[in-house]
């Protein structure tokens, strides 16, 4: 480095130490495909979430005449969420809050029993990214042939098959959004208007947001979204514990590694089958790692080595780690073969699906059905709001009077038309009229639903001069139903003047 | 600029030849692609300036000659025709007829709120509650010129007093006492014997003489009992309600000096339409006859 001259360069070479990065460059995964009975379970799993996710906007469900038919729908417009029988109002979405605690709550059992299954099965990042993949490999080869791809300069071959592979992937991608907008509009009927341009901004909106998560994070980000983005595997360790099923390499068994043909080798042949499979790109041989999402793809992956070379598969296998610790403390002292395999399997016991912690898991689940299997057999269907005029406060009548207006809002989610009788409960006294209400024999009002609707009323309350009442009384209105029972009270007040001081 | 370039021999990259401190800058040029969407920016922006307005000030239009104005035009329109139908509809339909169908009533009633707020809530309140110094309240049972349908429709169309409307609401109260119709003790004794219609007298001789004055001077229109005349707007003096305060003082101060509050004619400033849906809403404040 003659042409350096300057003392301060020379001082700087001195150090020839960089810091550590801040930022890791990614290593692009290439997963190997593999076959298998795990691979088998993820394509029927795969088929099933999407086939879901596609097919139940399409599903119909008779709601009478002026209703939407759709099964599953999110009707932001009108704020009603239908899910088959069911019908809730903006202010009941505690139910999907229900709802969303219960699969929290399953998903920690599910957990805490196999480890992670969501992650390895059943998540959308995983689903869609599986399908991404099969794509890349119909179009690009397999893992050699996409690493030899990715080599190649970017002409011929190369751009052919990446623009078929991402132009598949949006395909699938603008599926995804498209099929998202569906639950919040109908689908039959939103579909000729999404292609002609006449649907809204927002959906064309959610259509491109979704587009666009789907092709970036199934096709792009992948395993990253895992690694970095998700907070699951962050704070699942809480839920896993050492008689969890986890995708385990039986180290007791496997080391040392060596050629199949050396001698005092263990099972594993170090073949690198389970590193070439894995989506996430990790060595499942160094135990357990965040990174992992339980897949299986790797058992799949040794079972098929293991059956080749004759041995007994299962190298690496869904285990606790208790069994996995027992196995190794009894097979230990052994040198590699049939009898330390042997002496290892008869070491493990019964996975133990009943301990407290699936217990407690079983138990708030248990709690939160209850709770909302009785908040919805109690589901109130009849609703009186009342609100009281503000301005004017109260109105003196020509006679010396006082009058209240009360603004009535009475709500029905059934789809009936009810009919309900309306009291007062106030200080003798009180008049009430409601205005345009028909009147029953007694000559109470009568109010009326509308179906799945708000029937909006005014009453009237009047206190007749010289009727001494403190300035604020409060008051009931109560419905009545045909058999005179209560249906629904609302408490408010009447306002008057204030009473004149009494003198002593 | 550095004859010679320089290269940095841990990074290999070149320098741009600036010092500090004997700190080199290294040179990292900016990426192609950002440079390209840099100018694709620029020319997006010189384009967009021919096409749209975009000079300040001058009232320029661009090449398509687009206006914020121009671009919402359409949509008031489409607002407008969509709600055409139903105005039609409460333009042919007397205020009666509107209340009596529950379509055009629930429409009146949200329609005749907003319109309610927009043109008359200044001085009648937004509850229809009134306000001190002659704004009446409409949600009372006491009105000056009638409660029916009809009534209310015609005070909203030709206004109280206006100068501008032949068929407006009320006739001028002489000024008793200013004018010199009446003395003094005289409109002492006719307020003494208005008091007394609410019972409220404080001097019995004083309303006894002021009945014979009242007999004479009031109760041409305001009726031999003070029950009032809503032909002529004279209001009615037996009952609570006091447009300008139903205190001795007031009252003299009434009689005296006359009141005389003003409306102005809606017919021809508002669409008979909303006239209508008023007509409906005031009368569902709760005075409605």
């Amino acid at each position: 480095m003659g042409e350096v001259k300057s003392p301060d360069r020379m001082q700087a070479k001195a150090v020839p130490v960089s810091p550590a990065p801040l930022y890791a460059t990614r290593q692009k995964v290439y997963p190997k495909a593999v076959k298998g009975i795990v691979r088998r379970a993820k394509w029927l799993i795969l088929i099933l979430c999407l086939a879901l996710y596609y097919a139940v906007p399409l599903l119909r469900w008779d709601r009478g005449p002026e209703m939407p038919d759709q099964a599953v729908l999110v009707d932001m417009t009108n704020g009603r969420l239908f899910f088959f029988f069911v019908e809730i109002w903006p202010q009941e979405v505690y139910y999907l809050t229900g709802l969303l605690v219960l699969a929290a709550i399953g998903l920690f059992a599910a957990t805490s029993l196999f480890g992670r299954v969501w992650c390895g099965f059943a998540c959308p990042q995983t689903v869609w990214t599986d399908l991404f993949m099969w794509v890349e490999r119909r179009v690009q080869g397999d893992r050699n042939a996409r690493m030899k791809l990715d080599l190649q300069p970017w002409t011929g071959e190369w751009l052919r098959k990446k623009a078929l592979t991402h132009a598949i992937w949006l395909g699938i991608a603008m599926a995804t959004g498209g099929a998202w907008i569906m639950y919040f509009n109908d689908a039959l009927e939103m579909t000729p208007r999404f292609f002609t341009g006449q649907a809204s901004l927002e959906v064309y909106f959610f259509f491109g947001l979704f587009t666009a998560t789907t092709y970036l994070l199934a096709g792009w980000a992948r395993e990253q979204v895992c690694t970095y983005m998700c907070p699951w595997p962050r704070f699942q360790a809480a839920m896993l514990d050492e008689n969890s099923l986890v995708v385990t390499y039986r180290a007791w068994r496997g080391e040392p590694r060596g050629k199949p043909k050396g001698e005092g080798h263990g099972d594993c042949v170090d073949c690198m089958g389970c590193v070439h499979v894995c989506p996430t790109g990790i060595d499942i041989r160094d135990g357990q790692q965040m990174e992992c999402i339980g897949c299986g793809l790797c058992i799949d992956a040794c079972d098929d080595v293991m059956g080749r070379l004759g041995r007994q598969k299962g190298l690496i296998a869904f285990e606790t780690l208790t069994n996995l610790a027992a196995a190794e403390a009894a097979a230990k002292p052994l040198p590699p073969g049939p009898a330390r395999l042997a002496c290892g399997m008869q070491a493990r016991t019964h996975l133990r699906i009943v301990r407290p912690r699936t217990l407690l898991y079983a138990g708030v689940l248990g709690l939160v059905v209850a709770v909302m299997a009785g908040s919805w057999a109690l589901r109130q269907t009849t609703s009186l709001a009342v609100l009281r005029d503000r301005a004017p406060n109260f109105v003196r009548l020509s006679d010396g009077g006082v009058r209240n207006g009360y603004a009535l809002k009475l709500g029905d989610k059934t789809r009936g038309v009810e009919s309900y009788a309306l009291v007062l409960e106030a200080p003798a006294g009180l008049q009430m009229v409601v205005q345009d209400a028909a009147q029953d024999a007694t000559g109470r009002p009568v109010l009326t639903t509308r179906p799945d609707g708000i029937t909006q009323w005014r009453a009237l309350v009047t206190a007749p001069p010289g009727l001494r009442l403190p300035e604020n009384v409060p008051v009931t209105f109560t419905l009545l139903d045909a058999k005179g029972r209560a249906e629904v009270s609302t408490a408010s007040v009447f306002m008057g003047p204030k009473p004149p001081e009494s003198k002593p | 600029m550095p004859t010679k370039v320089e290269k940095d021999s841990i990074t290999g990259r070149e320098t741009t030849g600036h010092q500090w401190d004997g700190l080199k800058e290294l040179n990292t040029p900016l990426p192609k692609w950002w440079l390209y969407v840099f100018y694709a920016c620029i020319a997006f922006a010189i384009v967009w300036a021919i096409i749209y307005p975009s000079i300040p000030m001058t009232g320029a239009r661009g090449l398509s000659g687009w206006t914020a104005r121009g671009a919402i035009g359409p949509e008031l329109e489409a607002e407008r025709q969509s709600r055409e139908p139903m105005l039609a509809k409460l333009r042919a339909a007397t205020p009666a007829q509107i209340a009596a169908d529950p379509a055009m009533r629930a429409y009146a009633l949200a329609g005749g709120r907003i319109a309610f707020a927009n043109n008359c809530a200044g001085c009648h309140g937004s509850g229809g509650q009134g306000a001190a110094g002659g704004f009446p309240s409409l949600a009372d049972d006491d009105w000056l010129y009638g409660g029916s349908f009809e009534a209310i429709h015609g005070t909203i169309a030709h206004g109280v007093r206006n100068g501008a409307d032949a068929d407006a609401r009320g006739i001028a109260m002489p000024r008793f006492l200013a004018d010199g119709l009446l003395t003094a003790p005289q409109v002492n004794d006719v307020a003494e014997h208005l008091l007394g219609f609410t019972g409220r007298a404080t001097d019995a001789a004083a309303a006894e003489r002021g009945a014979a004055v009242f007999a004479e001077n009031c109760a041409s229109c305001h009726g031999e009992k003070g029950e009032g005349n809503r032909e002529m707007g004279a209001p009615r003096l037996n009952d609570q309600v006091w447009l300008y305060g139903g205190d001795k003082a007031s009252i003299l101060r009434s009689v005296g000096y006359a009141r005389a509050g003003v409306m102005p004619d809606w017919a021809g400033k508002l669409d008979p339409a909303i006239i209508n849906m008023l007509t409906v809403y005031v009368h569902a404040l709760g005075g409605g006859e």
